[in-house]
């Protein structure tokens, strides 16, 4: 046996565990360090608050529960949101995030940290990826082995695309959610593999954490049954399959309808039937395999067709029939866009106008994932090469999670974590058998069969082990330095890999050829060793340059204040949108009724405090469009909706002055599209365009945009920012002709410093019962022609 | 339990055969599961019929009662199917006499604690 470089021999077995397991805990360690420090950027650079629109909702939900207790927050009714209707909280929220916060925040109290509950918000998604990567390391230890898990951690911990949810501040659910996600997978899988009902129990409980968390949870309540339903179409039925399944489903789906929000569901809807069916099928299957270990197969032959394919069959019929009889409800507008894709766009605008639910450019997979996206398929095909019962669920993982990141942006996130896995596994198949120091036997050397074999097949026996360990000491000094340096994550993953492929039987195992000339398989020499091995280190490297750079430019900016950078590459801050919240929480009476697009609700409610029309738990459809048909409308038509609705202010977000290009004006048209789809007479998206077809804001544009709402709102007074000449849209690239918008109904009431954010207070009805157009033209003494003389004729008496 | 009626339909022979292999082959600790298991399928056809004929006003109530005994069930034949000796080479780490009964147990807290909770 022939080695490519000498191995030490006088290490004990104990000490090489020891040393595995110390790295391994290190290695653990840093990139727990390394996922929680390059998500701080956006607390570092700019401060420690909430980002995004939804956090603001659930930190709002988070103080509820720190000041008041949990039964307080469990039975929440927001009078504030949704104006007149409001907003039973409790029971159309899932409270997993908060609560997790909640306790962390009591427990710190307990502890006598008397930490801010903001604090506790803002850091609980660094925290949470930090088990997300541990999570994922016992996932992949499941797959193939320690080092590949620590290489999958490693991934996880920094890849761009799980860090864009849950940078410090994104206090969402995603932030959460992967974690439990990760952990639930695991638990799946060491119960399926041990077939015990406790692991099934656990991954029941968190499972049950998962639905309480996030909506995310119908992945997971298909995932799983999808992958049974495989194992037993592949004849891989077993009683561990039956043991873990069923003590899932059993306990998961009772313990999924204690939440509130989710109700009913799980039994009552087509996306929870899935998991269901494979349940009374594993049913059947098992108690079929009961009666063939009792009978003869002749007998269980004519058994198997009327029970089994009978049942099967039945219960199949049984489903279509309720569902098509509406006992079963049907697929849910937002499920069933992932199946067609042109689904939502068509009939329900206010999912397609989420800018998350698109579909996925390609160049988003190669800044989310950089390599790992190619070096996911191999360790996709690599599963395939053992295929025990584990790797398939990973298979079908890879398979369904692609395509549904490759309908809608936002599941990239639960593609990365497979991606991270797959990765793993691909680059720690390549590095064992790199670093394996076994050189194959020449093959012109003819040996007979039995001597080609790979001696070195039972690695743990002593004499093979003791060898391995000491160039990893040497090796391991050295490395260590350079983790500790710059990059944690691969390197003391790759000094496991190296004790691993030491004392693990060679993972490509040469092959016996049935030709006369034995062929052995294997690398000989060190240069191909080395050249593969520093260009894996340098892939690895460059991942990590790679994400520090992705998460530093472009996923940590807090969207409520915009920075841009001065001539002299200092940074500029701009602070409108808390500026004018605290306009409205400081210069407004506490009741008066705040309007804008739903985007803005949570924001408004959570730092104005003021109750808002619509937010962004779009759950009224007709409430929303009531808001976008206002906006679009005229003046005089939009007048006795605001009344009616006792609105005090209407705020918009006009970014033409500096060049925000997510200003209302850029979405007004979903604003009409979806007061449209309720009001097709009366709001029609073509008028909105030119003759030509063109959404145009200058003087070209047509009658009824410039009478809008919005475009007056948007528009009042801008030309005089530009000495009266035509203002000019940065966003839009047009002018604005000078003159051309006259407000009626609203009276300016506070613009921003940078005219962002506007805020307009609508006008109480006119003292002498006249309409507000021509109070306003009298106001503004439009009528002058009556009074001239009359000046005069003074001047005369005077003089 | 769809199985056994379908079961039923089929010639009496195979049934009878099962039935006398059945007896003679299954050792008295499962056949004492499995009583509880008959026992465990009734009140569950009992509960399901009664919600199917009568009302099923309390949904929650009828969910967390129906729902207790299915997965009472499965639970006990998850047992069943870990102590059996024929499943021995399947079942490499989960011991028949403590680890099996001790899974069965903590799966039976959990979910009579879900159970308890929905009952309202």
């Amino acid at each position: 046996m022939s080695r490519a470089y000498p191995l030490p021999s006088n290490l004990s077995k104990e000490t090489v565990t020891n040393t595995a397991s110390l790295l391994r805990i290190i290695a653990l360690a840093l990139i727990s360090g390394a996922a929680i420090a390059s998500r701080l950027f956006a607390v570092i650079n700019f401060e420690s608050v909430i980002h995004e629109f939804d956090p603001w909702f659930n930190f709002r939900a988070s103080k509820v529960l720190a000041a008041k207790g949990f039964y307080e927050f469990w039975n929440w009714f927001d009078p504030t949101a949704w104006y007149p209707l409001g907003r039973v909280v409790g029971g159309t929220v899932y409270p997993g995030l908060m609560a997790t916060s909640g306790v962390i925040y009591n427990l710190l109290h307990a502890l006598n940290l008397p930490v801010d509950v903001r604090n506790v918000c803002v850091l609980l998604a660094p925290g949470f990826s930090a088990l997300t990567a541990w999570a994922t390391y016992m996932f992949t230890k499941e797959m193939k082995d320690e080092s590949a898990g620590l290489l999958a951690a490693a991934f996880i911990g920094i890849v761009p695309g799980y860090i864009s949810r849950s940078v410090a501040g994104s206090y969402d659910n995603e932030a959460i959610a992967i974690f439990l996600l990760m952990f639930t997978f695991y638990c799946w899988i060491k119960a399926l593999k041990q077939g015990s009902a406790m692991f099934g129990t656990v991954a029941a409980v968190f499972y049950f954490y998962m639905v309480a968390a996030w909506g995310g949870y119908v992945f997971i309540t298909n995932m799983i049954p999808l992958h049974a339903l495989v194992l037993m179409l592949m004849g891989r039925f077993s009683s561990r399959l039956y043991v873990a399944y069923s003590s899932w489903y059993a306990i998961g789906t009772l313990a999924s309808m204690q939440v509130p929000f989710v109700g009913f569901q799980p039994v009552t809807t087509s996306e929870h039937m899935a998991a269901l069916g494979v349940f009374g099928l594993l049913q059947i299957v098992a108690f079929s395999q009961l009666v063939r270990s009792h009978i003869s197969s002749q007998q269980f032959k004519a058994l198997l067709y009327f029970a089994v394919i009978g049942t099967g069959i039945l219960g199949a019929t049984a489903f279509i029939v309720l569902t098509y009889k509406g006992w079963i409800a049907p697929w849910t507008g937002r499920f069933y866009s992932l199946w067609d894709t042109g689904y939502a766009k068509k009939y329900i605008p206010i999912i397609a106008s989420v800018s998350e639910h698109q579909p996925t450019a390609w160049p988003s997979f190669f800044m989310d994932l950089q390599f790992l996206v190619f070096v996911f398929p191999a360790g996709v095909a690599l599963c395939f090469r053992q295929l025990r019962d584990e790797h398939l669920f990973v298979i079908i993982y890879a398979v369904m999670s692609s395509y549904f990141a490759g309908v809608m942006v936002r599941l990239m996130l639960t593609l990365t974590p497979v991606v991270c896995v797959a990765s793993a596994v691909a680059l720690s198949t390549l590095l064992d058998t790199y670093i394996d120091p076994r050189e194959p036997e020449a093959s012109n050397e003819k040996k007979s069969e039995s001597e080609t074999a790979p001696p070195s097949t039972n690695g743990t026996s002593t004499p093979e082990v003791a060898p391995a360990p000491v160039p990893t000491s040497t090796k391991k000094g050295k490395k260590a330095t350079i983790a500790a340096a710059a990059q944690p994550e691969p390197t003391p993953a790759s000094v496991i890999e190296e004790v691993a492929a030491a004392i693990s039987p060679l993972p490509i195992a040469p092959k016996k050829s049935s030709s006369p000339q034995t062929k052995s398989r294997g690398i000989w020499g060190l240069d191909p060793r080395l050249t593969v091995i520093f260009n894996t280190l340098a892939m690895l490297s460059f991942f990590v340059f790679h994400c520090t750079w992705v998460t530093a430019n472009a996923y940590s900016s807090p969207s409520i204040v915009l920075a841009s950078a001065n001539q002299d590459g200092s940074q500029h801050i701009i602070d409108d949108f808390r500026e004018a919240y605290y306009w409205l929480r400081q210069n407004t009476p506490e009741t008066s009724v705040i309007m804008s697009w739903w985007d803005y609700g949570y924001q408004i409610a959570g730092m104005a405090d003021r109750p808002t029309l619509v937010d962004n738990n779009t759950w009224n459809n007709t409430h929303i469009a009531t808001v976008g048909k206002a906006m679009a409308s005229s003046e005089e038509a939009a007048y006795p909706i605001l009344r009616k609705h006792d609105v005090d202010y209407v705020l918009v977000i006009f970014g033409g002055l500096i060049g925000y290009s997510g200003d209302d004006i850029n979405k007004f048209l979903w604003m009409v599209r979806i007061a449209q789809g309720v009001w097709p007479e009366e709001i029609q998206e073509p008028n909105y365009f030119t003759q030509h077809g063109e959404y145009r804001v200058d003087a070209q544009a047509s009658p009824a945009m410039k009478n809008s709402l919005m475009y007056k709102m948007s528009y009042y007074r801008y030309p005089e920012l530009f000495g009266g000449d035509d203002g000019s849209d940065r966003v839009r690239q047009q002018k604005i002709p000078k003159g051309a918008v006259t407000l009626d109904i609203l009276d300016e009431a506070f613009t921003s410093e940078n005219w962002i954010v506007r805020i307009y207070e609508v006008r109480k009805e006119d003292n002498l019962g006249r309409d507000h157009k021509s109070a306003n033209a009298f106001a503004q003494g439009k009528k002058r022609k009556r009074s001239k003389p009359q000046v005069r004729r003074r001047a005369i008496a005077v003089g | 339990m769809p199985p056994k009626s379908a079961t039923k339909s089929t010639p009496a022979n195979p049934l009878f055969s099962l039935w006398k292999a059945y007896n003679e082959s299954t050792v008295d600790r499962l056949k004492f599961i499995d009583s509880f298991l008959v026992f465990l399928m009734l009140s569950g056809i009992i509960q399901f019929v009664y919600c199917i004929l009568v009302t099923n006003f309390p949904f929650n109530a009828f969910l967390a009662g129906f729902g207790s005994t299915v997965g009472q069930f499965v639970l006990t034949a998850s047992l069943r199917s870990q102590v059996n000796p024929e499943n021995k080479s399947e079942f490499k780490d989960v011991s028949p006499e403590r680890r099996a009964f001790a899974d069965f147990a903590l799966g039976s807290i959990v979910l009579h604690f879900f159970v308890y909770n929905f009952l309202g």
